[in-house]
């Protein structure tokens, strides 16, 4: 499948200089209690990834036919039946995740990113690039997402996906979990180093 | 009543939208940026809480549960509608904010002009449908108890915003590595807040 330069610079511009997290300032809302371990923080990051996609896809497609003064509410429902069925699909199928989510996954409804990419982009572009556009913007948001949920599992349990990667021999010299990192406030803080990290080389980034 | 009272405490300081939960992030982070602004969305919030969770609460016990539907009459016990709960929560959560946006703006121009901007954001403040989703999980036993937990979660929200504002307004004096200026540094603000605010976590009422 052959993309166009300006497809390619729409998909993958938000993993990057574009990141709806950490430079968009999108979204932050409804994930980030979540990435205390590895398993949901995926799980939430394909959910938001089709979510915005599809939603994008189908406001595109009903862009000329929306009345501009009612399209909050066209959106809202329109997101929310997407976001119905992912409930429903990940109930059937992977339930103890979708219990561990618990009320976070209705919360991809209010989710800024998915309002935001929809008046931003969709509103105003054809179906195709706008499926790029959400695509890339959920697998944007997805990629914090999971580092950040990589290294609260890490070091906070010692395990990723649920199997002990730090050996044995290192607790018997003393090293210890750090109970700290699976508390809600340590997900901030991760991401701050992230956008530390991503600010100090990339200059244009900062803020006066 | 101990019960009402419980949920209440809970609510504001253990329970915190934002710091257990990071719900409303977004308007918390773009908003908190003077104290007298927050304050408007603060109170706003608190006032669409106190009011959709109600609402939704009798929703829930007397059109979406299972069971529900019972009062209608006995051949719709079997009856669950829960899978419509997400569509119709933010249904209600929109019409009401629309609804009370135009009441506000013909009664009280005043205040329309000092909150009016905040009234169509709420409409997407994760707090909102949070609020409304996890009284869905807690299963309250009456409407009381419910009230007083959206009651609790606005002012806690509110609390939040406020002290948020407050430091960030100091901020502007001090000096912060360049990388972490304006975003950076307001995640790690929240999170030594949100650090603080679990020193209430072993309360018990």
């Amino acid at each position: 499948m052959g993309l166009s330069e300006k497809n390619k610079l729409i998909l993958l511009g938000p993993l990057g200089k574009d990141n709806p997290i950490t430079v968009q300032m999108l979204g932050i809302c409804s994930a980030l209690a979540v990435t205390s371990k590895l398993e949901p923080s995926i799980v939430m990051a394909l959910s938001v990834t089709v979510v915005t996609a599809f939603s994008n896809l189908v406001i595109s497609l009903l862009r000329n036919t929306i009345p501009s003064r009612i399209r909050i509410i066209v959106q809202l429902v329109v997101v929310a039946t997407l976001v119905t069925i992912v409930n429903e699909i990940l109930k059937a199928f992977a339930y103890d995740v979708s219990k561990q989510l618990s009320v976070f996954i209705g919360l991809i409804i209010t989710n800024c990113i998915v309002m935001g990419r929809l008046e931003a982009f969709a509103l105003g572009n054809k179906p195709w690039p706008s499926f790029l556009d959400g695509a890339g913007n959920g697998l944007g948001y997805g990629i914090i997402l999971i580092i950040v949920g990589f290294f609260r599992e890490l070091f906070g349990s010692g395990t990723l996906l649920g199997f002990q990667v730090i050996p044995q021999s290192f607790y018997d010299m003393g090293y210890s979990n750090n109970g700290l990192m699976i508390l809600p406030p340590m997900a901030l803080i991760v991401v701050a180093c992230i956008i530390w990290v991503q600010r100090a080389k990339d200059k244009d980034l900062q803020e006066k | 009543m101990q019960d009402i009272l419980s949920t209440f405490v809970r609510s504001i300081f253990i329970d915190n939208m934002i710091f257990a939960y990071f719900l409303g992030m977004c308007s918390f982070l773009a908003v908190s940026k003077n104290v007298k602004t927050a304050m408007g969305l603060g109170i706003a919030v608190v006032f669409v809480l106190a009011a959709t969770l109600p609402l939704n609460y009798l929703l829930e016990v007397y059109v979406l549960k299972q069971g529900a539907l019972t009062w209608l009459g006995p051949q719709f016990a079997e009856v669950d509608l829960s899978f419509l709960s997400l569509i119709i929560f933010i249904a209600v959560i929109a019409s009401f904010v629309q609804l009370v946006e135009m009441v506000v703006e013909k009664f009280s121009p005043s205040l329309y002009t000092s909150l009016g901007i905040f009234l169509p954001l709420i409409a997407v403040n994760c707090a909102i449908l949070g609020g409304s989703l996890f009284m869905q999980q807690k299963e309250f036993p009456n409407v009381g108890v419910a009230t007083v937990y959206g009651l609790g979660s606005g002012i806690g929200w509110l609390l939040a915003i406020v002290g948020m504002a407050a430091i960030r307004e100091k901020l502007n004096y001090s000096d912060i590595p360049k990388p972490l200026k304006g975003l950076g540094i307001a995640f790690i603000i929240t999170a030594l807040m949100g650090i603080g605010f679990m020193s209430f976590s072993g309360i018990k009422i």
